[in-house]
């Protein structure tokens, strides 16, 4: 069969405005000028520069640490949701949990910050917890909206899932709880795993509810990359992106092999 | 009780009144919202049965299976296991074991693992536990697939993990959920007897809920036909087969013709019902039935006897017309129209090389027997 020249220039136009700006900006973090839009020759100056930088530095650290707190939080409080809302049969509001958690995938963020931030504040009134905003109001608020993100995937893994597995543990004398570690666990666990990668890519790349809840020295990586770009572009900036890029990158690969081994061998 | 050599001896304990039911279900009721799925069902089985629960899909069966299991709660009712009352006992402590029908076998665990799983939750030790399995895939034949993973086995060879783990806590009772459905109809007719075999070996009491009427006759020492809810005949294959109580019984378990008729008056040996479709019928006296009564009389098509001429011995002959011919080798099926278009199946058995079969289009006589007519009332 033909394929004829729509389809590959189709392909093209598509990928080159998907990956044109990210590829454009990988070049530049090699350029030798401090102009950001002028080539000046190849280096990698910028990225010596990056290592002296200890502000940006400190702020990936802290970036990476709530992403892994958070996505950790997110998955455990998700799957516990999941589970509920799938295993549980009819139960009293089960219609409104279904609904409330979803919808923090449709709030806007502006929102769920602002109501984070004065929640935070009202308990510290009240409780004297949490003390101040810092990286504990981050994680907390990270880990409350990817929850949801996992919650759904985990959701339709557990309603696909053959619930004769989990009958079958029982029927062969385990009680629910050890069904649940021994056999729903370990099936859904591929699910699991990319909704953890999800909720973590979504915590490392959140800039306005991590400006609402955080404090002093709890700036996140994307609001130092903010408050930098507001002063001008600077070519480190470039240099710092690319390595997160490349970073993203081999851990999706990762996670995809992963993932492709483990539904050959589930099914 | 296995030891009790009262109950050994008689491999028909339903026939004996004295004996104890090992498994007893009281006016099991079982309702999903306004849906009644199983309507106070009553039922004894026996040590040692192998009882077929038989019915169409949405009959029932597999929520009694399941209550019986622990998987679902009766609306009402009791279900006594060795005398034991299963209302408050869960799943994971009943004396049951299930074979489900996707055979649930755990796709992240090898054979081994699978069917180790009973035996390491009643904490067994792990030697003690794999000894058992391997022991027990010997018994399913499985020797060397102990540690392969589900997905790089057979569809034949899954059912008989499924079989061996939910075979090695040595249950009292052993449910399954359509057992062979998933297996090819060859596959399938090698297993059943080789599921005999096992239950004998291993005396274990099983209940099997299944759809297909030859697989609940070959398995069966009794079977139980279910539909809409409620239990409609029990009996062993022989007695649903050649004494059907209903209409539906009687449709469902292999073919028949049924032909609606009224009680005529009564005769010294026989009993005469007037039919529309085959005139004045001769057939054994019934007790308990009233002149001019409504019934329906069932004919097996292989007891139904077809001859060109109407044979002088014949009590019941009709004129017809062979309308259609099946030769099948070991017989020959036949469909014949009578004098007013109604169509009636016979079936001959070809022994030795006839040299003249009957055909199409000729005119024939089909005749019955007074006992080869079952007279029905509902």
């Amino acid at each position: 069969m033909k394929r004829g020249w729509f389809l590959p220039i189709v392909a093209t136009l598509g990928f080159g405005f998907l990956y044109a700006p990210i590829v454009s900006l990988i070049v530049f973090s090699f350029n030798e000028s401090r102009l950001v839009t002028v080539w000046g020759g190849f280096s990698t100056r910028w990225y010596g520069e990056l290592l002296n930088d200890g502000q940006m530095l400190a702020a990936a650290w802290i970036s990476l640490k709530v992403a892994t707190i958070a996505a950790t939080l997110a998955t455990v409080i998700g799957t516990l949701a999941a589970f509920v809302l799938t295993r549980f049969g009819k139960f009293r509001g089960k219609l409104l949990m279904t609904g409330m958690i979803t919808a923090p995938l449709v709030m806007p963020e502006v929102i769920t910050g602002l109501s984070l931030l004065l929640l935070f504040v009202s308990m510290e009134m009240l409780l004297g917890w949490p003390a101040g905003r810092g990286l504990t109001t981050v994680v907390i608020a990270h880990a409350t909206f990817c929850a949801a993100y996992v919650a759904v995937i985990a959701q339709s893994r557990l309603r696909d899932m053959d619930e004769s597995l989990e009958e079958a543990a029982r029927d062969l004398g385990a009680g629910p709880v050890r069904v649940f570690f021994d056999i729903t666990l370990p099936v859904i666990t591929p699910a699991l795993i990319s909704g953890w990668l999800l909720a973590f890519t979504l915590s490392l790349d959140d800039l306005v509810v991590a400006s609402f809840v955080s404090g002093p020295g709890a700036s996140t990586l994307p609001m130092v990359i903010f408050s930098k770009v507001r002063l001008g572009v600077s070519p480190d900036v470039n240099a710092l992106a690319t390595i997160i890029i490349v970073i993203v990158a081999v851990a999706v690969t990762i996670a995809g092999v992963l993932l492709m081994r483990q539904s050959k061998t589930a099914r | 009780m296995t030891s009790n050599p009262a109950i050994a001896a008689n491999t028909r304990p339903w026939t004996n009144p004295a004996a104890k039911p090992f498994i007893s279900i009281q006016n099991i009721t079982k309702r999903f919202g306004d849906f009644t799925a199983v309507n106070d069902v009553s039922l004894d089985i026996y040590q040692g049965e192998l009882f077929c629960l038989l019915g169409g899909s949405g009959c029932g069966k597999s929520t009694l299976l399941r209550m019986l299991a622990g998987f679902e709660t009766p609306t009402a009712g009791k279900i006594l296991i060795d005398g034991q009352d299963m209302a408050r006992v869960p799943a994971d402590k009943r004396p049951t074991n299930m074979m489900f029908q996707s055979y649930a076998l755990f796709p992240h665990m090898s054979v081994e693992k699978n069917v180790a799983y009973g035996l390491l939750r009643e904490g067994k030790s792990k030697a003690e536990a794999y000894a058992r399995v391997a022991e027990m895939l010997k018994l399913v034949k499985l020797e060397a697939f102990g540690r392969r993973k589900p997905h790089q086995l057979s569809g034949g060879q899954r059912q008989r993990v499924a079989l061996a783990r939910a075979l090695i806590k040595q249950p009292k009772l052993l449910l399954l959920d359509e057992p062979l459905g998933a297996l090819d109809k060859k596959l399938r007719e090698e297993t059943q007897f080789e599921l005999i075999n096992i239950q004998e070996t291993l005396g274990v009491t099983f209940i099997v809920v299944t759809h297909d009427q030859d697989e609940a006759m070959t398995l069966a020492t009794r079977i139980g036909v279910m539909s809409e809810g409620i239990i409609t005949q029990i009996g062993e294959p022989r007695d649903i087969y050649e004494t059907p109580k209903s209409r539906f019984v009687a449709d469902f378990i292999g073919s028949v013709n049924l032909f609606e008729g009224k009680v005529g008056p009564a005769a010294p040996d026989f009993m005469r019902v007037e039919t529309e479709d085959l005139g004045p019928l001769n057939v054994l006296p019934v007790p308990g039935l009233t002149q001019g009564q409504t019934v329906w009389l069932a004919i097996r098509p292989e007891r139904a006897w077809l001859t060109r001429t109407r044979p002088p011995e014949a009590i019941n002959s009709v004129p017809g017309v062979v309308r259609d011919m099946g030769y099948v080798g070991h017989m020959s099926s036949y469909v014949v129209r009578l004098a007013n278009g109604r169509l009636v199946r016979v079936t001959q058995a070809n022994e030795g090389r006839r040299e003249n079969p009957i055909s199409w289009d000729e005119q024939v006589t089909v005749s019955f027997e007074p006992a080869d007519i079952r007279v029905l009332t509902e």
